[in-house]
């Protein structure tokens, strides 16, 4: 099975914090994979290193390597911000840009990067909106502002945006941890629709979310990658103990 | 009567105090403020005529090359002060998290606070050989004020934008750049405006730099490199005069720099009101919205 994303005894730091510690993990593609775990086990930093944002934040550092396709994304000649139109975020809490439309929301990653062609954009907000799975909800206010609409709303949005540049891989940290339970579902069927066409990444708190919609599950402790596989297999006959005792909830 | 009334009650009781202190010291605030304005409207009407703000105080004992000396600052001042401090505060905030952005923070911090005196004969020993007593020298005085206070605001205004949308644009695959212009610039553009109208308004009030740059003049200024009168340099000779004329003229000069702070004042206010998210500020074409409400 190919894999989209792998990792090579990555290490990720915060000033002297070691978050993500000599991790090896093969995302395979077309596939949802999600990552579980207990708050600050370096989840969301793992992600963050797939497009280069873990970097953005003051005293980060990065080791090791991080391949896409075969390409390690840390190597001098890559340009950061080519890996983030590969490699596409959806983050925790829904963040459309207030000072925008709907509809530039959607055309921002494509318009800031100096697209100007109006019909490829239309073309290009209508389809990432029906993606999304918020077409029917939203194209008679494409002219309302980003954060007009219900917060389930918005972060379909927000994947929308992430759609629109036309990724390859999609990461999203705990996209649905600020929704309630519809909007939740709506999520999930939206990301297993597009499972077939992008590799997906996705952060949980949830556990019942990993088993419902992933293919693979990585269960992360104190920044090591604990076990990676088959979810089915992680939920019901894990190798080691501690994801046992996790999925089981004695601790965490 | 049980305890949760009778605690309920004291709270209220406090509550109803503190609210009225908070509103005494508010009233208490606004005296001096109010009485400053009536004081200056009351006196400076009666000079306020077509003449006195049309003609310069030779010939026709008017004030209209103060009026046109503070413009002119303003305006010069403004052209060399306002793109350094923001560009200043902009480079501070997105581009400063290192050793130098922490020094140019320091200076722009001590600087914002220094005697505006002490900037005005900065100005005059440095440049006076080359410009004299003009217009452009006062301009460079004020503009070295500025700096620092717009620096400070903008870098102000930026800090309050979320991280969040800096990071959903950076996620997008959007250059740095182009996120501190199109993303950053435009959420935190009110606080910008804001602070960029407070430093104008400052500069429009000093009189101390400008006595030692622009000097006074009794003429109407000429060129950028003529001296200047101006309305707080106007203010304050008239007001050293003891005769009635003179003092009736300082209070109006007085009326005229109020009402010119603040209508600038207001006119800002309503265009930035104007540029919040709203409709003008879609990027959708029309056909495209006719075309949406077709299929529905």
């Amino acid at each position: 099975m190919a894999q989209k994303i792998e990792t090579e005894r990555l290490n990720a730091y915060f000033n002297s914090v070691h978050a993500v510690k000599d991790v090896g993990l093969g995302i395979p593609e077309n596939k949802i994979t999600a990552i579980i775990g207990p708050s600050g086990c370096g989840k969301s930093t793992l992600i963050r290193c797939f497009n280069r944002m873990h970097e953005v934040v003051r005293g980060a550092r990065v080791t090791g390597k991080v391949l896409l396709d075969g390409k390690n994304i840390y190597d001098a000649d890559m340009d950061p911000v080519l890996v983030r139109t590969k490699v596409g975020m959806v983050f925790q809490k829904p963040n459309p840009f207030p000072t925008m439309s709907i509809y530039d929301n959607v055309a921002a990653g494509l318009r800031l990067n100096g697209v100007k062609d109006w019909d490829r954009l239309d073309k290009t907000v209508e389809k990432s909106l029906r993606l999304a799975a918020l077409w029917d909800e939203v194209k008679h206010q494409l002219d309302a502002s980003g954060v007009s609409i219900s917060g389930g709303q918005q972060q379909r949005l927000c994947i929308a945006r992430a759609l629109a540049v036309e990724p390859e891989a999609l990461l999203l940290d705990e996209p649905c941890s600020a929704l309630d339970p519809i909007a939740t579902a709506k999520i999930e069927d939206l990301l297993f629709d597009l499972k077939n066409s992008y590799t997906i990444v996705i952060v949980t708190h949830n556990m019942q979310q990993a088993a419902r919609i992933a293919d693979y599950t990585a269960f992360m402790y104190m920044g090591e990658l604990i076990e990676f596989g088959v979810t089915k297999t992680i939920f019901e006959a894990p190798d080691k103990e501690l994801t046992e005792k996790y999925i089981t909830g004695r601790f965490g | 009567m049980s305890l949760e009334i009778r605690t309920y009650k004291r709270r209220k009781l406090v509550n109803l105090l503190a609210s009225a202190a908070a509103l005494s010291c508010v009233v208490v605030a606004l005296i001096p403020l109010a009485s400053i304005l009536v004081e200056v409207i009351v006196k400076g009407y009666g000079a306020l005529s077509w003449g006195f703000i049309s003609n310069p105080i030779i010939p026709g004992g008017g004030i209209g090359n103060a009026i046109l000396g503070t413009l002119q600052l303003a305006f010069y001042a403004s052209l060399i002060g306002l793109p350094v401090g923001i560009l200043t505060g902009i480079y501070v905030s997105e581009f400063g998290d290192n050793g130098f952005g922490r020094t140019i923070r320091f200076f722009n911090d001590v600087f914002a606070n220094f005697p505006s005196i002490v900037i005005g004969l900065l100005a005059y020993s440095l440049f006076i050989t080359y410009f004299g007593f003009s217009i452009l020298l006062g301009a460079i005085a004020l503009a070295m004020i500025m700096i620092p206070v717009v620096a400070n605001t903008t870098e102000e205004a930026l800090r309050m934008v979320p991280n969040s949308l800096r990071e959903a644009s950076l996620a997008l695959g959007v250059p740095r750049w182009k996120t501190v212009l199109k993303v950053m610039i435009t959420n935190g553009k009110s606080g910008m405006v804001t602070g960029a109208l407070l430093a104008i308004a400052r500069i429009t009030g000093e009189t101390a730099p400008i006595l030692v740059t622009a000097r006074y003049s009794y003429y109407w200024a000429l060129s950028p490199s003529d001296p200047t009168a101006s309305l707080p340099v106007a203010i304050w000779f008239n007001a050293l005069d003891q005769s009635a004329t003179a003092q009736q003229q300082a209070w109006g000069a007085a009326l005229v720099l109020i009402i010119l702070v603040l209508s600038f004042n207001i006119v800002v206010r309503l265009l930035t009101r104007r540029n919040r998210f709203n409709n003008n500020n879609r990027m959708v074409k029309k056909s495209w919205l006719r075309k949406s409400k077709q299929s529905a």
